[in-house]
This record gives structure tokens, C-alpha cells and sequence, in this order.
């Protein structure tokens, strides 16, 4: 008892350090040089230069208009397709299907989905040779700019099609606290329609519940990098995107344009935030007062259609772009518009074989040694909460959403400044560290509610037979939790598997992992090179999920209890 | 230990949630007899047994002493108390087998022959030889609640606390089980205090009733 009196409550403090102050620091060494101030460049500050130069890039405005442009419209269609799919189908058979086919795409690292999209709607893709030359008449793929489009629709679209599987799972997982089907069926016995009745009744607890990870979906939809480089715009591309080619520049009076470009970056998403926060409260109104007229509107039929419609196309576009993938890795020759390609070869898995099979190793060493510390942390946590009589407060969920809200290119950029000016090494240690600030609030937020609704009468009969709280915690919770664990285990290697700037500029250009190798591939073009690495990279996400299913079931096989629950 | 600190003992005992008193009691439970408590629910019938087992949920404070055969466990954690304690539920732990469940609560100590030899004993006291290798789940609501009381009883306690626990169980077996339960508790010479909403079980437990809240 002494020894784990003394041990425990260090963990939630380490813990908060751990998630808070790479995040700090990062902004501390962004605010720093974009006010001017970069000893190591011999610039004291502080001065208004690097806001100025800023200004003065003819690129500034249009990027900031394309950032909030398709940031704010890829949240904002994300939340309207789950909402209308939640509204039109909750609770039925149809939905069942569209939830066992988004889950697992949940875990399908964002540069792989965007790379399938892209061999999909790319004027070589599939689509254009589906319908050519019958409907074209096109012997050659047409010279038409839908990747990479200046608008930056095909971007919104690689952003929807990732953010639907997320927002649809914490939907279903709120859903299931707040009793929404009872709610449905008393507000549909009054006579509203299906829509109606979960808009007006459902609906507002629901986002309740969903405010962060929608305010998480929105953050991330304006500074995202590795989705923007694929499918975004480059003359000029999103700040976030310029912001990082600024900051690879070897002149570091550009690392003060980077910082500037940070600051504005994370005012424009706290901006945005803020926006949507008084949208909310609008549209919350307006909704209240619709419901207090007591519209019925019975007629819903082609708003659940359209719902069920875009549920599944975006269901679609993600398994048809994996398939591209696919397919790509394995092409010979492929000429347009061929819908298969004339053989099939394991020509380009050979030539990569070397550098794949090092990214692939680089890539489980730092989700493995990140996941590692962020499991330990996370239980030790819960366990430590536990035995103090202490609760998660809604600010600690602020605290714990805090990494994903502010801007990766706002502060990741400020921490490689920082380190180097305080000649710490950038490398995989250093990158270990900046993933576990993502992975921990992921494992955190997998593993809570298995661990809060555990039966807690096992631990007072455990007790009561004379096991101590480590005899509990070891002998009876931890096997019990064994297939929620897993699974956090699961989310949080892919989530590091995923990051792709945290890898790039924290490893210093040395660190490099499946995803930043298929990145640093997207200007290349070498389509069989892509599919290769956007494939192992979909499959080191993937397969943790498959083992937390496999595992538990066969360890547990002769336990019904367990199985079944 | 002289005989008048045998048993259980609640001295002053009163649990409050938010300056409100919830339950007092000041009562001896004498080692082979049954202290029955009744009353409607959210009185705290089932609080008090928590205060007891030392899983009183923070939102509660308890004051007075809570002592058994002499000894003061207000204070012990509860892992120290030698309080057991049957729910309405068996509660058996479901990633172990009927034996390891056994097993788990046998006092440590001895060969791992002799602890299996005695959890084999004890499972043919109640008539379930040959069950040390099942899955609990497979068992019939009664072997449950039969594997149950054993577990307990084979972790040594010094006092029985059972909430509510016959009514998971339909009526043939309750007779059943309730009898074999308090013939073994008077057997081991263990004070019981038993909270029920029924009245069957306080008759057969043919001691002291005390109803809350009237």
C-alpha cells in the first residue's frame, strides 16, 4: 500500500506534462522567432518584420481563404452527412450495414485515403476510365485539373471522406449514453417524422456530447498537411502546407515567415472556432423554435435517401481507393483506359523492398515504444484516479482534447525551432515524444468508458476475499479489460502510424516512417510506388485491429463471460 | 477476546451525504446470529455495508467505529478486513475458471497440491465435484451462488455481509440456497448482517429485523 501510495499519484502529473508540454513549448518557440527573436539566426526581436514579410507574400491571402475555405466546409459536410445518416437510419438493419463498413475504415491513415481518392477521381483514375471512351469518346485522359484543383473540392472531399467514419463512431458511442432510440420512438408516437424527431429530440444531446471531436474534426480540417499536399492546391496550397515549406527551407530567416504563418494559422482556427461556437447557439435556436411550433414534417423520405446515399459513397471512395491502391502495387503495363491493367507483377513490391521494409520497421519501433508509455501512463492514471477518488472534470477534457485543437502547424514547427536553438537532438527519441502527445489522448479517450463501467462490485468482492489493490488491478481488472485494452492499444498505433508532420519535422527530415515516405512520394507521381506504401501503411494501422479482435477471443475462448460481453 | 467484543460491532455508527444523516446504527451482531435490515430503497441499507467492507464511495462521510471480534477497521483498507460479502449477483470472476475462482480466494499459503486439494473438498462439500475446470458462465444460477459462498468462506472472514442476495434466484432454489447459507455461516461461528426486501428471508433468518426509515 506505502509503495503504491507514493507511485501513482506521479503519473497523472507526468501525464500532463507529457501532453501539454511539447504543445507549450512548441508555442513558446513559435511566438519567439514570429516575433522576430532567433538568436541562433543572430535576430533579436522583438520586431514585426516576420508579420510584415508575412503580408507582403502575394500567396497570404489566397491560402488563408483556401484554408478556411475547405476547412471550414469539410466540418461543416462531415457533420451534415452523420447527422442526416444518424437521423434517416439510427437503429436500423440499413444502418448496422453503414456502421460495420465505416468502423474499420476509421483506422485508414489520411494520406492513404487520400492517395485512393486521388487514383480514383485523377483524370487517369478510375472513374474517367470507366466511362471512357463509351460516354467520352477519350482515347487519352483528359486535361482537366480535378486533383490538386485551385478551389480545393477534391481536398474537402479527401477530408469528408476520413472525418464521416469518426464523427459517425462518436455519434453512435454518445448515442448509446444518452438513450436515443427511447427518445426517438416517444417523439416518432407523436406523430413526427423519423428526421424530425431525431433532429429535435436527439440530435442536441447527442452534439452535446460531440462538441470537442467536431471542434477536433474543424481544427484539423484547416491545418492539415499530408492530406493537403496530395489533394490540395499548390499555386498557391493551404498555409498550413506553405508554412512547412517555409520551415524546410535551409535559410532560416524563412523559419520567421513559418512562425508568423503559425500564429495566423492558429488565430484563424481559434477564430473559427469561436464562429462555430456562436453558430451553434444560432442554429440551436432556430432548431427550438422549430420544435416549439411542432412541426411534424412526416414527409423525409428523400432526405433519409440522400443521407443513406452519401453514407455510402463515402463508404465507397475509400474501399474503391484502397482497391486502387491495390491494384497499383501489383500493375504492369496500364494504359488508359483500360480498366485493369495488362498484368499483374510484384515488380514494384521488389524495387521497394529495402526502403519499405525500413519504413516499415521505423514505423512499428516508434508506434510500439509511443503506444508503450502512452498505455502505461493511461492506466496508471485511471488507476491512480481510482484509488484517490478522483474524476476526469469537463476541464480535464479540455485539457486532454488541447493537442488535438490547436493546430499541429502551429506548434510543431515552434518545438523543432526551439529544440534546435537549445541544441537538443531531433531524431526517433524526439519523435517518440511528439507522437505520444497525439497517441495519449486516443488511448485515453478508447480505454475511459470500458474502464468506467466496469463492475466495481468485482473489486469490493476481491477485496473482501483479501486481495490487496494490486492483487485487484493485476489478478482481476486488467485480464477482465483485456479486449478494451487492445483496442486502445490498436487506436493508438494508428494514430502514430498516421502522423505524418510530428514524424517529419521532429525527426528532422531524418525519422522516416511509411507515412512520410508516401508523402514524399505524392509529387513524384509513381503511381505502382504509392499503392505500395499507401498499402503497408493502411496495413500497420489495420492489423492491430484485427489482433485486438483475435486475441481476446482465442485467449478467452472457454470464457462465455467475456466472449458474449 | 472476551465475550463482549465478539462479533461485529457498528459503536455510533452514522453515514451522511452532504450534512444529511442517511443511516445511523449502534448494534452488536453476535458471532452465529443474523442481523437482518429492511426498508425501502435508497435508504442506504446496501451504504452501510459498503462503510463496512471499506467501500464507502467518497460522496459519503461515516463517523463512529465499525469493529470486529474486538478488533477497530473503521480505518483498514479493505483488503485487510476480513469482511465477506455476498450480492445479488455471484460476481465470479469470469476470466477465471470455477477453481482458479476457488483458488483466488483460499487464504495463501500451502502447496499447490494441498490448495487444490482443498478447493476440489470444498466444491464437493456442495455438491459440484469435478467442476474446478469450468467456465463460470456455464453454470446454472444456483452452482453459481453455491461457488460463490464457498469462495468467500474459504478466504477466512470473520463476519458475513450479504445484500440482497437471494433475489437473483427463483423460489424453489432460494430456499435452497438461503439455507445452505446460514447453515454454513452458523457453522463458522460468523456474525451475519443480511439486507433484504424480503420478508421470506428475514424469517429465515431467525434473527433480529431492523427496518430503516420508519
Amino acid at each position: 500500500m506505502a509503495k503504491s501510495r507514493s507511485f501513482f499519484p506521479i503519473l497523472p502529473a507526468l501525464t500532463l506534462l507529457l501532453l501539454l508540454g511539447p504543445v507549450l513549448a512548441g508555442l513558446v518557440g513559435t511566438i519567439l522567432p514570429g516575433f522576430g527573436h532567433l538568436p541562433a539566426a543572430g535576430l533579436y526581436g522583438p520586431s514585426l518584420d516576420p508579420f510584415r514579410d508575412l503580408f507582403d507574400w502575394p500567396g497570404f491571402w489566397p491560402a488563408v481563404r483556401l484554408s478556411v475555405g475547405t476547412g471550414v466546409a469539410a466540418a461543416a459536410i462531415s457533420l451534415t452527412i452523420v447527422a442526416t445518416i444518424l437521423a434517416g437510419w439510427a437503429g436500423t438493419r440499413a444502418f448496422g450495414w453503414v456502421e460495420r463498413l465505416l468502423s474499420p475504415l476509421l483506422a485508414v491513415p489520411h494520406a492513404a485515403a487520400a492517395f485512393g481518392l486521388a487514383f480514383l477521381i485523377a483524370p487517369s483514375g478510375w472513374l474517367f476510365r470507366l466511362v471512357s471512351p463509351g460516354l467520352t469518346g477519350w482515347q487519352r485522359p483528359p486535361d482537366l485539373l480535378i486533383l490538386q484543383d485551385p478551389m480545393g473540392l477534391s481536398l474537402i472531399a479527401g477530408m469528408v471522406i476520413k472525418e464521416v467514419p469518426f464523427l459517425l463512431l462518436m455519434s453512435i458511442a454518445a448515442m448509446g449514453q444518452v438513450g436515443g432510440a427511447r427518445r426517438l420512438a416517444v417523439a416518432q408516437s407523436m406523430g413526427y417524422g423519423r428526421v424530425a424527431a431525431w433532429m429535435f429530440t436527439v440530435f442536441p444531446v447527442v452534439y452535446g456530447r460531440i462538441r470537442l471531436p467536431v471542434l477536433v474534426v474543424l481544427a484539423w480540417s484547416m491545418s492539415v498537411v499530408d492530406v493537403a499536399v496530395i489533394l490540395g492546391p499548390s499555386t498557391p496550397s493551404t498555409l498550413s502546407v506553405q508554412i512547412v515549406r517555409w520551415m524546410s527551407d535551409p535559410d532560416l530567416v524563412f523559419r520567421l515567415r513559418a512562425a508568423a504563418g503559425a500564429l495566423v494559422q492558429l488565430g484563424l482556427v481559434l477564430g473559427a472556432v469561436a464562429v462555430w461556437w456562436g453558430l451553434e447557439r444560432l442554429l440551436g435556436r432556430l432548431g427550438a423554435s422549430l420544435a416549439h411550433r411542432g412541426l411534424r414534417l412526416g414527409a423525409d423520405a428523400h432526405i433519409r435517401a440522400g443521407g443513406l446515399l452519401l453514407a455510402l459513397l463515402t463508404a465507397l471512395l475509400l474501399f474503391l481507393g484502397l482497391l486502387g491502391l491495390f491494384v497499383w502495387s501489383f500493375a504492369g503495363f496500364w494504359s488508359f483506359p483500360d480498366l485493369l491493367p495488362d498484368q499483374f507483377t510484384l515488380r514494384s513490391w521488389h524495387r521497394d523492398s529495402v526502403g519499405s521494409w525500413q519504413a516499415v520497421s521505423e514505423t512499428a519501433v516508434i508506434a510500439g515504444a509511443a503506444v508503450a508509455v502512452g498505455l502505461f501512463l493511461t492506466l496508471g492514471c485511471l488507476e491512480a484516479e481510482e484509488r484517490h477518488g478522483l474524476r476526469l472534470t469537463q476541464r480535464g477534457m479540455w485539457l486532454l482534447y488541447l493537442p488535438l485543437l490547436i493546430p499541429q502547424t502551429a506548434f510543431l514547427p515552434g518545438l523543432q525551432t526551439l529544440m534546435l536553438s537549445l541544441g537538443l537532438e531531433t531524431g526517433r527519441g524526439a519523435v517518440v515524444v511528439a507522437h505520444l502527445v497525439f497517441v495519449l489522448p486516443y488511448i485515453r479517450l478508447s480505454l475511459q468508458d470500458p474502464w468506467m463501467q466496469w463492475d466495481r462490485r468485482q473489486a469490493v468482492v476481491a477485496k473482501a476475499l483479501g486481495a490487496s489493490p494490486d492483487r485487484v488491478l493485476w489478478r482481476v481488472r486488467l485480464p477482465m479489460l483485456l479486449a478494451p485494452i487492445l483496442t486502445a492499444v490498436a487506436v493508438g498505433i494508428a494514430v502514430s502510424v498516421g502522423q505524418y508532420l510530428p514524424t517529419l519535422l521532429i525527426g528532422g527530415g531524418r525519422v522516416e516512417t511509411l507515412t512520410t515516405e508516401a508523402v514524399a512520394l505524392a509529387s513524384g507521381g509513381d503511381r505502382r510506388a504509392i499503392g505500395v506504401f499507401g498499402l503497408l501503411q493502411t496495413a500497420a494501422a489495420l492489423l492491430p485491429f484485427a489482433l485486438a479482435l483475435i486475441v481476446p477471443a482465442l485467449v478467452w475462448r472457454n470464457r462465455k463471460g467475456l466472449r458474449d460481453g | 477476546m472476551d465475550d463482549h467484543t465478539a462479533g461485529l460491532v457498528l459503536d455510533h455508527v452514522e453515514i451522511r451525504q452532504a450534512g444529511q444523516v442517511l443511516v445511523q446504527l449502534n448494534h452488536r451482531v453476535k458471532p452465529g446470529e443474523v442481523l437482518t435490515l429492511m426498508g425501502p430503497s435508497g435508504i442506504g441499507k446496501s451504504t452501510l455495508l459498503s462503510a463496512i467492507t471499506g467501500a464507502l464511495a467518497p460522496v459519503f462521510e461515516l463517523s463512529g467505529r465499525i469493529l470486529l471480534n474486538g478488533r477497530d477497521i473503521t480505518e483498514l483498507p479493505p483488503h485487510q478486513r476480513h469482511t465477506g460479502i455476498l450480492f445479488q449477483d455471484p460476481l465470479l470472476f469470469p476470466h477465471m475458471s470455477v477453481g482458479a475462482n476457488l483458488a483466488f480466494g483460499l487464504a495463501p499459503g500451502g502447496s499447490r497440491q494441498n490448495r487444490q486439494a482443498r478447493v476440489e473438498e470444498v466444491l464437493a462439500e456442495v455438491g459440484l465435484e469435478g467442476y474446478a475446470s469450468r467456465d463460470p458462465d456455464t453454470l446454472s444460477g444456483g452452482q453459481r451462488a453455491r461457488v460463490a459462498l464457498m469462495r468467500m468462506l474459504l478466504s477466512d472472514p470473520q463476519a458475513l455481509l450479504l445484500d440482497e442476495p437471494f433475489s437473483g434466484l427463483d423460489a424453489s432454489l432460494r430456499t435452497k440456497v438461503r439455507n445452505l447459507v446460514f447453515e454454513r455461516a452458523k457453522a463458522c461461528d460468523l456474525p451475519v448482517l443480511m439486507v433484504t426486501h424480503d420478508a421470506e428471508d428475514a424469517k429465515a433468518a431467525g434473527g433480529e429485523v431492523i427496518t430503516l426509515g420508519v
